[in-house]
């Protein structure tokens, strides 16, 4: 359907636009600043912080900008004393349910709430916090949620139930309605995060891991080894004010180096072992015809969604690791030897765009004769928070290079952190390998983008194979439920839990959006076009690992395969009653 | 004809609803029917809620008949082939019965209501028959075209359903039923016209009293308060008059009930409802009614509010310090 051009005015200056544009969008797109908390563009806008007020010629009273759609003709004010002063008077009472503790907010040096306090010269003493001794809840070791900030937006709500997952609930508590973990036998959280990106009050974030980090980073009998995964040079940035998906692979090596880094590896190098080891699989399942689909399994949040929504499809989950879990069992296990150092005083640090990354790491059944492949899990934000706190600055930062015992990923490892990425590699390397031709088909774009549900189907070895590519877990369990009436529907399926994939992960830098997330994605992309080398295979240093190391199907087992369980709840850790 | 002649009667008649908001009946009927869809509904309103307002389920016992012929008027008008009676808990228990009876095979269904006063709000009332969260929807679009899933919708109140019941058969008379209480001798439910003052219905109802009192006329939380020399006008909103004696009443008590009732009752989806209410009973508690935060948040609730009820809020407590606590905002 084609949209009616029309032509609007606000705040007197002629702008065009499409009928049924809401006025919010128009006006940020056009320079125009109107303050909201509680829209998303991720979401349906929901009207409820009552901040977007603009006026409208012609009609009686104020109306919220964020869900107010535009016609042919419409003239609106954005700014006029009686809305500021609206605003004011709403900014004033959303402040006085929001518990303020600015000083241990992780939120709080690009906090959106602040910034409108000052800008509306708010008296944030005029009431006492409603919401003073609310409870603080960590659900698993990933995602703590401080009801204390909440400001009733609900986002969080939404994204949960937009995800599937439903785990975040309302609930009357006398005379209010609020957010609270469910309480239902068949509801868990599955640490996908989203909520902490979608809430403007800083009320859910990470656990945080920073002090554990930096204390290890004190302690001179640790060998501290960063690793990094592949979307995090494309958003890290973000943080230190650079443009949406600029790459800062080297600043981030660096920045690294300089908080203490005694070496750097790149995760996207291990997802090269990630797709030597799915692609062998998954031929091997199609010519077999045996537990078809595959289902990707380098999202945790995925797999413990299907663990404990879904167990009946465990056997689907392809066995190989996560690409940070392998790359761990590499350092601890091939590093370790191969520099003659202690494995036990190697302490593992991922950065992933992730909060359930948190949760992986303590999976029991990952472990290395008892060593955890990774140690700690910081996000991408977290990163950032730690590096600023140290006044490290990404965008001045000396420039580094990774420890070259392990190389350089290949294009298809860097790919990894956008949705799509991880069968792209898969296929790439699969074909060829059945094929055996030179010249094997590298790129396959139906795969790419930001679209929830890509579909495409592949030839195999002479055999077509059906694939899905999902983002979003509501999208997945669209597909599950389709898997379980039709069970041939697919050969193969990626899901990644947050939307655009990890570059779209709940560790991610705020604000995100589609838009923001096809730009971070674009970032990966160009890092894949100019690379050499764009097959995992061909990769030198995985080469290398192959003949050095993973060299006997005992430790390819060990380092690069595991397994899943069906899951019961979780208990709601209660960290302040 | 009587089918084709249903609006028209209805328009000459001037019916206007009886939930409250007083919309022309005739005119919400005829956007429905003028929609085109493959399925429209029609839902009878039994959510009444309010304190001092029970006139709905003195109809629903005495002549429930009427409230669903009314419901099949519009429904063979409109071209609805379902219809819905939301009813609330209390009237779900007592009437229930005796109203599927009357139903019958009739494609009605009655459908009990949970959450509190919000549920009675109509497109409330659609989200909550569809298994959702139970809060205003945006408008537009309005329920003539989007209601319930999706599809044109017509909500009346319990009282206009009877009226059009008898509009229907010719017998209207402009009356309307007044829920009468409070401190009174007599209190009840009772039909006169609907020009009556709300002097005259005490009056006739032998309610006058002879002590120093003020009244709340159109919901017994939601109403307007007007004093003994100003009750030369009708009755409004939902048609209740709630008589207070001034001797009697605590003030802060009484503001407290309406408040509480408030925040019990709403969705708590948008800002001014959920905390500035709050901070109204956090005053009245403390009996603290300062000025200009009274100002502020009467002035937020009154032109930011989501919907009808935070809209509507102020007006009895404005009325109230006005009138009877001589603060003038």
């Amino acid at each position: 359907m084609r949209r009616k051009k029309i032509k609007v005015s606000i705040n007197g200056r002629e702008i065009s636009c499409f009928k049924g544009q809401t006025v919010l969008d128009v006006a940020r797109k056009n320079g125009l600043k109107i303050p909201s908390l509680c829209y998303h563009p991720d979401l349906e806008a929901s009207a409820g912080c009552r901040l977007c007020l603009v006026s409208i010629k012609d009609r009686k009273g104020f109306f919220t900008a964020c869900s107010t759609k535009l016609e042919d003709g419409m003239v609106i004010i954005t700014d006029s004393p009686e809305i500021r002063r609206l605003r004011k008077i709403n900014l004033e009472m959303l402040f006085a349910q929001h518990v303020e503790s600015c000083r241990d907010c992780m939120r709080s040096y690009n906090c959106r709430l602040l910034a409108l306090a000052q800008e509306y010269d708010l008296d944030l003493s005029k009431f006492k916090d409603r919401k003073r001794n609310y409870p603080i809840l960590q659900f698993g070791p990933a995602v703590v949620f401080k009801s204390e900030k909440c400001i009733d937006c609900r986002n969080c709500v939404e994204i949960c139930k937009k995800q599937g997952v439903g785990f975040l609930e309302l609930e009357d508590h006398d005379s209010f309605i609020e957010v609270v973990p469910s309480k239902k036998k068949d509801k868990d959280c599955v640490y996908c995060g989203q909520c902490i990106v979608h809430c403007p009050a800083a009320a859910f974030e990470e656990v945080d891991s920073i002090k554990d980090v930096e204390a290890v980073l004190k302690d001179r009998k640790k060998f501290v080894v960063f690793q990094f995964a592949p979307s995090i040079r494309a958003s890290i940035g973000e943080e230190f004010g650079l443009p949406y998906g600029t790459i800062v692979t080297d600043k981030l090596i660096g920045a690294l180096r300089q908080l203490g880094a005694q070496r750097v590896f790149d995760v996207s190098v291990a997802a090269d072992v990630t797709t030597i080891e799915e692609a062998n699989e998954l031929i091997e399942r199609v010519q077999k015809q045996k537990k078809l689909p595959m289902f990707t399994s380098c999202c945790p949040a995925w797999v413990k969604f299907v663990e404990f929504y879904y167990p009946r499809f465990i056997s689907r989950l392809t066995s190989v690791r996560s690409p940070h879990i392998i790359l761990g069992g590499i350092i601890k296990k091939y590093v370790a030897e191969k520099e003659k150092i202690d494995p036990k005083k190697i302490v593992v640090v991922s950065i992933m765009p992730c909060v359930s990354k948190k949760y992986e790491i303590t999976r029991k059944e990952l472990q290395l004769q008892g060593l955890n492949p990774v140690d700690y899990v910081l996000t991408t934000h977290e990163l950032a928070c730690l590096l600023k706190s140290r006044d490290i600055d990404l965008s001045f930062v000396k420039e580094g290079k990774l420890d070259h015992l392990l190389g350089e990923p290949s294009g298809a490892g860097v790919i990894y952190g956008a949705s799509g990425g991880v069968t792209e590699s898969a296929l790439r390397t699969a074909i060829r390998k059945l094929t055996g031709r030179k010249n094997a088909r590298i790129n396959f774009k139906k795969v790419r983008g930001m679209e929830e549900v890509k579909e495409a189907e592949v030839i195999l070895g002479g055999v077509p194979l059906r694939v899905a590519v999902v983002n979003g877990l509501g999208n997945a369990k669209d597909i599950l439920e389709k898997l379980k009436k039709n069970p041939k529907l697919y050969d193969y399926v990626e899901v990644m839990a947050c939307f655009g994939g990890c570059i779209g992960g709940g560790g991610q830098p705020v604000p995100t959006s589609k838009e923001i997330r096809a730009r971070r994605a674009k970032g990966l992309y160009k890092i894949d076009e100019k690379k050499q080398i764009r097959l995992a295979d061909d990769n030198p240093a995985v080469k290398e690992l192959y003949k050095n190391f993973l060299n006997n199907k005992e430790t390819i087992h060990k380092i690069c395969h595991t397994k899943y369980f069906p899951k019961k709840k979780e208990k709601v850790k209660i960290i302040r009653k | 004809m009587a089918k084709q002649n249903i609006i028209l009667k209805l328009k000459k008649a001037n019916l206007l609803g009886r939930g409250g908001a007083g919309f022309p009946t005739w005119l919400k009927w005829k956007l429905v029917k003028k929609a085109k869809a493959e399925r429209k509904f029609v839902i009878c309103n039994a959510s009444e809620g309010e304190p001092g307002v029970f006139k709905d389920g003195f109809l629903l016992e005495k002549f429930p008949e009427e409230v669903i012929n009314g419901m099949i008027l519009a429904m063979e008008g409109l071209g609805a082939s379902e219809g819905y009676v939301y009813l609330n808990p209390l009237y779900f228990k007592k009437y229930g019965k005796n109203l599927k009876r009357i139903i019958g095979k009739k494609p009605i269904i009655l459908f009990e209501k949970k959450k509190g006063y919000i549920g009675g709000e109509e497109t409330a009332l659609c989200e909550a028959i569809e298994g959702k969260r139970v809060e205003p929807r945006m408008k537009p679009p309005y329920l003539a075209e989007k209601g319930l899933f999706g599809f044109p919708t017509l909500v009346n109140n319990v009282e206009t359903f009877y009226y059009a019941s008898r509009i229907s058969r010719g017998e209207y008379k402009n009356t309307r039923f007044y829920s009468v209480n409070g401190d009174i001798k007599k209190p009840g439910v009772f039909e006169f016209s609907e020009s009556l003052t709300i002097k005259e219905v005490l009056k006739k109802t032998n309610n006058y009293p002879d002590f120093d009192f003020y009244v709340q006329s159109g919901g017994g939380a939601a109403g307007e308060i007007f004093l003994g020399s100003e009750l030369a006008r009708p009755v409004t909103g939902a048609g209740s008059i709630t008589v207070y004696d001034k001797r009697k009443t605590d003030p802060h008590a009484l503001m407290k009930k309406w408040v509480e009732f408030f925040m019990k009752g709403n969705c708590d989806k948008c800002l001014p409802c959920r905390e500035g209410l709050f901070r109204l009973k956090e005053m009245i508690r403390k009996k603290d009614l300062n000025k200009e935060a009274l100002n502020e948040i009467f002035f937020s609730l009154e032109e930011t509010s989501f919907c009808a009820l935070g809209r509507g809020a102020p007006v009895p407590f404005k009325s109230f310090l006005k009138k009877v606590m001589n603060i003038d905002l």
